[in-house]
């Protein structure tokens, strides 16, 4: 649906060029959530641009709908953009319009005749669940409201994409939530396929499928959002992992475990199939080992569950090491010996 | 020699008419020049939607050249020129010419600041819409300024009211003129002072005007 074919977008200012997103490959396919997080500045706001070209890219190529969106016309490309739904952060809601004539303006440019423009927007802001702000201007709206309207003007034209630019980052935790709920619902009523950037770990654990880190202009680590969460490689997406997943271990929190546990410390990954089954005590009654779990959590991720959990085995070393071969058949596990940073 | 007010109201009348002329006419006229001109030097700026150096530029230098010089220096200077598109540049016409073109620039420069103070992020949402460049100023841009606009051109228009006094002490008729050679140049004090509680009443029911317009316009 959107593919990124070695893209890399150079800013050029006075006196240094700016490297903005370089040589990256990503390929989102038809009906998915694709997420992209990085800090600020790490150039995902450009990349999303480079999609509906208000960025051109200086190398590479962007395919949409595959269509090369570099070598088209501006007509072409004006068409283009009505395919491409587009929300915002701040929502760049036009203030001099009421919330119907925010989401009937792009039918305006599509010259959709009037009658038409009225059913179509009454169904979205039905949709959006606000069919009752219809004469209302966006100055009378709360955060969470103007993105309602955002969603509902960017699917006007009935894109087959929708590209949000921090769409909850200006809102707060309950307000992200219901915004979020509403992305996935318009994935799954109209089948749009949506790619979203984020610097919010949460958002992408909520309804992202796939997922990619971007550092420096650069995609560093990219897969499904469960593999990613499952194995992040890089020290980046560990950090983002680790900002919703409470289970890091800090140098404080490792002494005080220290002081109470006086038995070895192993930090086990559960995945999937793994979690439904009571390997720790299977393990624990085969050898004589007790076993204790000390800090951890277990999460839900794209309809799997995931689990990582600090726990304290006590006994023999001989057969705690009997144990850690009989768990590493079916479980990740490693010891704790240093706080993680 | 004091005026005589049983017939010197007629001339006062008479004046009034001019100054609303000169102010009418020139508020018009400056009010769509000024407009193209703001509007073209927003759209050409840097990063701009229709960016354009060499426009921008001159356009930009043209407004600096024209604002700081003194009205009634630059209604002097352009006589030459007045005379050649008016014909004269004696009367309420010649005077509309010079009026005009000072008040243009100054109405670009409103416009263009009004502009600017617009989030970029609402132009970026209409051309990811596919919303076209005229599109965009004429659906977007306009819109969207309109409140503060309306406010500045009730500034420019209580500006005319003053320019039109200058205008008419080099022949341009109207208020200007009356309080000068009847009020001032004869020493009558009552003339001057009606003429300024004219052009006072006048100034606040521009200001008037322009306040309730542009609250019907402003949104945010």
């Amino acid at each position: 649906m959107i593919q990124f074919q070695g893209v890399s977008k150079i800013f050029n200012s006075k006196n240094k060029e700016i490297r903005a997103v370089e040589n990256v490959t990503l390929n989102v396919g038809r009906g998915e959530i694709y997420g992209v997080i990085g800090f600020s500045g790490a150039g995902k706001s450009t990349l999303l641009r480079l999609v509906n070209l208000l960025e051109r890219p200086t190398g590479g190529k962007v395919i949409v709908n595959d269509q090369d969106v570099t070598s088209i016309s501006a007509r072409d490309l004006r068409k283009l953009r009505r395919r491409i739904g587009m929300i915002f952060q701040t929502f760049n809601l036009f203030n001099s319009r009421t919330v119907y004539g925010n989401v009937a303006y792009p039918l305006k440019l599509a010259r959709v005749p009037r009658a038409q423009i009225r059913e179509r927007v009454t169904e979205l802001l039905r949709f959006v669940g606000l069919e009752d702000k219809a004469e209302q201007y966006p100055e009378q709206l709360s955060g969470g409201q103007k993105q309602r309207v955002g969603i509902a003007r960017a699917l006007a034209t009935s894109p087959d994409i929708l590209i949000c630019d921090e769409a909850t980052s200006a809102l707060d935790p309950e307000t992200t939530g219901e915004i979020l709920k509403l992305l996935k619902k318009v994935n799954e009523e109209y089948n749009i396929t949506i790619l979203l950037i984020t610097h919010e770990m949460h958002v992408i654990r909520s309804i992202c499928d796939r997922v990619a880190v971007m550092e420096n202009g650069a995609v560093i680590e990219e897969g499904t959002v469960f593999d990613i969460f499952a194995h992040p490689k890089q020290q980046a997406t560990k950090n983002f992992i680790s900002s919703v997943q409470n289970d890091k271990l800090s140098p404080k929190l490792l002494d005080i475990l220290k002081q109470h546990h006086s038995g070895r410390l192993y930090r086990i990954i559960f995945k999937g199939g793994t979690t439904g089954e009571p390997v720790l005590s299977q393990a624990a009654k085969k050898y004589d080992i007790d076993f204790n779990v000390v800090y951890g959590s277990i999460n839900e991720l794209q309809g799997q569950l995931f689990g990582s959990l600090i726990v304290e085995f006590t006994g023999s070393d001989a057969e705690i090491a009997n144990v850690v071969r009989e768990l590493e058949r079916t479980v990740e596990l490693w010891e704790v010996v240093d706080h993680e940073s | 020699m004091k005026v005589d007010w049983s017939t010197f109201w007629v001339r006062i009348v008479e004046a009034t008419g001019q100054t609303l002329t000169m102010v009418f006419f020139t508020l018009i006229f400056s009010s769509i020049l000024g407009l193209l001109i703001g509007l073209l030097l927003f759209v050409t700026r840097k990063g701009n939607i229709l960016e354009n150096r060499f426009v921008f530029i001159v356009l930009n230098l043209a407004i600096n050249i024209i604002r700081p010089i003194p009205f009634i220096i630059f209604l002097v200077t352009i006589s030459p020129f007045t005379r050649l598109v008016i014909g004269t540049t004696i009367g309420t016409a010649a005077a509309i010419f010079p009026m005009t073109i000072v008040a243009s620039f100054v109405i670009a420069r409103v416009v263009e600041n009004n502009l600017v103070s617009i989030d970029p992020g609402i132009i970026e949402a209409a051309k990811a819409m596919g919303a076209n460049p005229l599109q965009i100023i004429f659906g977007v841009l306009i819109p969207e300024a309109l409140g503060p606009l309306i406010l500045g051109l009730t500034f420019m228009t209580v500006g005319l009211i003053d320019f039109s006094a200058m205008a008419g002490t080099v022949g341009g008729g109207g208020l200007g003129d009356l309080s000068m050679t009847y009020g001032y140049q004869r020493f009558d004090g009552s003339v001057m002072l009606v003429t300024i509680v004219i052009l006072i009443v006048l100034v606040q029911i521009a200001q008037y005007i322009g306040n309730r317009l542009s609250r019907l316009f402003l949104r945010r």
